[in-house]
């Protein structure tokens, strides 16, 4: 191994930003080609790990190393030449460090990809220029949507193949922007790209001079993800409650928790949730560190003026834009369990730190997300299913309405009897509001669907 | 028709958190959702820099507080003497109470067979479950990445085990945004994997800002060393060097710390934290395939002692 850089900026190479993105394709549509080059070229995949891809590749007779081995590392995955699972990847360059949830495109999809998407900032969606926008491209954006992702990209691939028209490209990039736009996605980038080739991945094209947008990875390196947390309501969880009750420190009472959402203040008049009670913020301790001044996603511990009960699963926000609380959530859910969801099934609601009873009281609807058609009253909803459903909980809580708070207007519903997580929820409305021009003329039944 | 992202300095953002903050709060978090929901965890703590970032990481969690958890540490008996000292002056600054798990203890008692090989890394798994069993505890931190490794690239942060510590990758509980489901029935457990997102590189760039003590192995020294497998082994009881390897002495470091008999060292002349980050940075050898024969058997070496309990 060799030593050589300048030792001082590598250390601060350290403060890099980080980027959580997905991707979604089916091999078809050279979605492994695009991750193993993105890898490849970006050099984060090491000599070892190449030369077992190839060994690999060998044993199953094949010339070239296929870089879909990158990722497929289950024994089941090799044997049966599927991926089973989401994979995370991890790669950086100097300017980012980024975290790729690869989710697999046949099996389990729409669970595995809602999963990938729920805690990613980008969305890549591949289609095949050959092909253009299809079923599974409307599929794929219409989860982006439902999960808001800030940030799409739509990656033609293969222009190698359609020999690099402009043309072809523009009418693709036009009908999926149109109809991802009408679903409310807030932000679309199409690139022309060949991932087999290289072109517009990690390296301009020479190709296709018509294009003078960035290629893949300059638009990963580039794209903000820091939201102005300022432009959003302070919501901070109770995780836990630190009592040292040391000679030291012998009335030390700190709340700690992960900043959800927004900005928190020392000074700040607070309401504590579900009780009501209020307090300020007398300090804030980041990690160590005392601060006047902490936001979203910051793990932090808050100590308030007053000595008011404050426990786990409680929510701390400035009184001024503390949310409501309620026992009755409507919700879009999507179904991860291999048992159905049923009216009537008593089950766990896990929201931010909280854990409540609940009773699933009816599942109006369930949405086809081919066509963004609605089935009035399915009576259950199964494995990869996208349904809206209306519980009852036990306690009240302050739940946001995922449009507006990702991070608190989430939940899960958990089967009480041995723990399976069953449904990954989002409070209020399937799609943003743009989408209200884009339901289908002919949709069955618009009841309890909000366009 | 498209739109392009304005570019932006994101460090020019008055809200940016590097990476290292973002891994930190979320690892942070993880720790806190544990304290919260479980009734007895443990750290794993093996003296290796993984386990130290742990213990760093937890500490910060719990200030001013003292860490809510015990150590464990399975000890295979061919240990460095570094990283032992190491562990025992950790827990003696930190008043932290540890429970060792022994691998010879199990082949005394004739409950596990040494292999031909001489390596014991695959046997801590039976001290590791029997540990667990008998301190009856229901969350077990591990410093797993998802980086390290295919198999764990799959890896749940909070990942069940049946009664058998057995890890089914067919049957892992969907993870989604920051919600990790523990629930867990008598007799299973949870392992939970604070360090998930984190790349070795990541690791080691916190340890340079956060100015964490490690043993000092990790950094270039003179060692007498011989050659095994394409790695340098250092000599010891458990059974090296054999007829026809020789000792020489190299200027080397350890990039991973194990068992004594399968981890090797890389010849190095980074003998400061800066300098090893400068060479991970250009290393062109992920640090499992550059010191690890556990995961040179096979392609599914890591998964298949995954699947029996292993971390």
């Amino acid at each position: 191994m060799s030593t050589n850089t300048d030792a001082i900026d590598v250390v601060d190479a350290g403060a890099t930003s980080l980027l959580r993105f997905a991707t979604a394709g089916s091999v078809d549509d050279g979605k492994s080609t695009l991750v193993g080059r993105l890898l490849h070229d970006s050099k984060s995949v090491l000599a070892d790990q190449l030369e077992a891809v190839e060994h690999a590749s060998r044993n199953r007779g094949q010339e070239a190393p296929d870089l879909a081995l990158l990722t497929d590392g289950l024994r089941a995955e090799r044997e049966q030449g599927i991926t089973i699972d989401v994979a995370y990847r991890y790669f950086a360059t100097p300017r980012r460090r980024f975290i790729l949830a690869d989710t697999p495109g046949h099996v389990q999809y729409t669970r595995n990809m809602v999963t990938g998407a729920s805690t990613a900032e980008l969305a890549v969606v591949l289609v095949d220029a050959r092909n253009g926008v299809v079923e599974q491209t409307r599929r794929h954006a219409a989860v982006a949507a439902l999960l808001r992702v800030p940030h799409v990209v739509l990656a033609v691939n293969k222009m190698d193949l359609v020999d690099y028209a402009e043309p072809v490209f523009a009418a693709i990039a036009e009908e999926f922007t149109t109809y991802a736009a009408s679903l409310g996605v807030p932000e679309i980038t199409a690139i022309p790209i060949s991932a087999l080739a290289g072109d517009n991945v990690v390296s301009p094209s020479a190709n296709m001079d018509w294009y003078g947008g960035p290629t893949v990875l300059e638009h990963l390196e580039t794209v903000p993800v820091v939201a102005d947390p300022a432009d959003d309501p302070g919501r901070f969880p109770v995780q836990y409650v630190i009592r040292p009750q040391t000679a030291e420190h012998p009335d030390y009472r700190g709340y700690a928790g992960q900043i959800a959402s927004g900005v928190l203040r020392v000074g700040d008049a607070v309401t504590v949730l579900p009780s009501g009670r209020t307090s300020t913020i007398e300090a804030i301790d980041a990690l160590g560190q005392a601060v006047d001044v902490a936001w979203a996603p910051q793990s932090v511990t808050v100590r308030l003026t007053d000595d008011i009960d404050v426990s786990r699963g409680d929510l701390i926000a400035p009184t001024a834009t503390a949310p409501g609380v309620s026992q009755d959530i409507e919700a879009t859910i999507c179904h991860v369990a291999d048992r159905p969801l049923t009216v009537g099934q008593r089950v766990l609601l896990k929201h931010t730190t909280r854990t409540v009873k609940a009773i699933v009281k009816d599942i109006p609807s369930r949405l086809t997300l081919d066509d963004l058609s609605q089935h009035p009253a399915p009576g259950e909803l199964v494995a990869n299913d996208i349904g809206r459903i209306v519980v009852r909980t036990a306690e009240p809580l302050a739940l946001d309405a995922y449009a507006d708070s990702r991070r608190t207007g989430s939940f899960l519903l958990i089967d009480p009897a041995d723990g399976t997580t069953l449904t990954a929820g989002m409070a209020g409305n399937a799609f943003a509001e743009a989408a209200a021009e884009a339901a289908p003329a002919d949709a069955a039944d618009d009841e309890g669907w909000d366009f | 028709m498209t739109t392009t992202a304005a570019v932006t300095d994101d460090l020019d953002n008055p809200y940016a958190l590097s990476h290292l903050d973002a891994l930190e709060s979320e690892a942070v978090h993880i720790f806190r959702e544990v304290a919260g929901e479980f009734e007895r965890p443990v750290i794993l703590f093996s003296g290796g820099k993984d386990s130290i970032v742990m213990l760093h990481l937890a500490l910060k969690a719990f200030a001013p507080a003292a860490v809510p958890f015990s150590l464990l540490h399975v000890d295979t008996g061919h240990n460095f003497p570094e990283v032992l000292d190491y562990r025992d002056r950790t827990v003696e600054r930190h008043g932290l109470r540890l429970h060792v798990a022994s691998v010879q203890d199990f082949i005394d008692r004739g409950e596990l067979r040494e292999r031909p090989d001489g390596t014991r890394n695959p046997l801590q798994t039976v001290p590791l479950l029997d540990a667990i069993d008998k301190g009856r505890f229901d969350a077990v931190f591990g410093g797993g990445r998802r980086d390290e490794e295919k198999a764990r690239a799959k890896e749940r942060v909070f990942s069940l085990r049946d009664e058998f510590g057995g890890w089914d990758p067919r049957r892992q509980r969907p993870e989604l945004w920051q919600l990790y489901n523990g629930k867990h029935s008598p007799g299973e457990h949870v392992r939970v994997f604070p360090l998930s997102n984190w790349t070795e590189l990541d690791v080691w760039q916190y340890i340079a800002r956060e100015k964490i003590e490690l043993p000092a192995i990790y950094y270039a020294h003179e060692r007498e060393v011989f050659a095994r497998n394409g790695m340098w082994l250092s000599p010891g009881e458990w059974g090296g060097p054999k007829d026809g390897e020789s000792l020489e002495t190299r200027q080397v470091r350890y990039r991973t710390v194990g068992d004594m008999s399968c981890t090797g060292a890389v010849d190095s002349d980074a003998d400061t934290i800066e300098a090893v980050i400068a060479e991970i940075a250009a290393s062109r050898l992920t640090e499992r395939g550059a010191t690890r024969a556990d995961d040179k058997m096979s392609e599914a070496a890591m998964e298949d002692r995954k699947r029996e309990g292993y971390f």
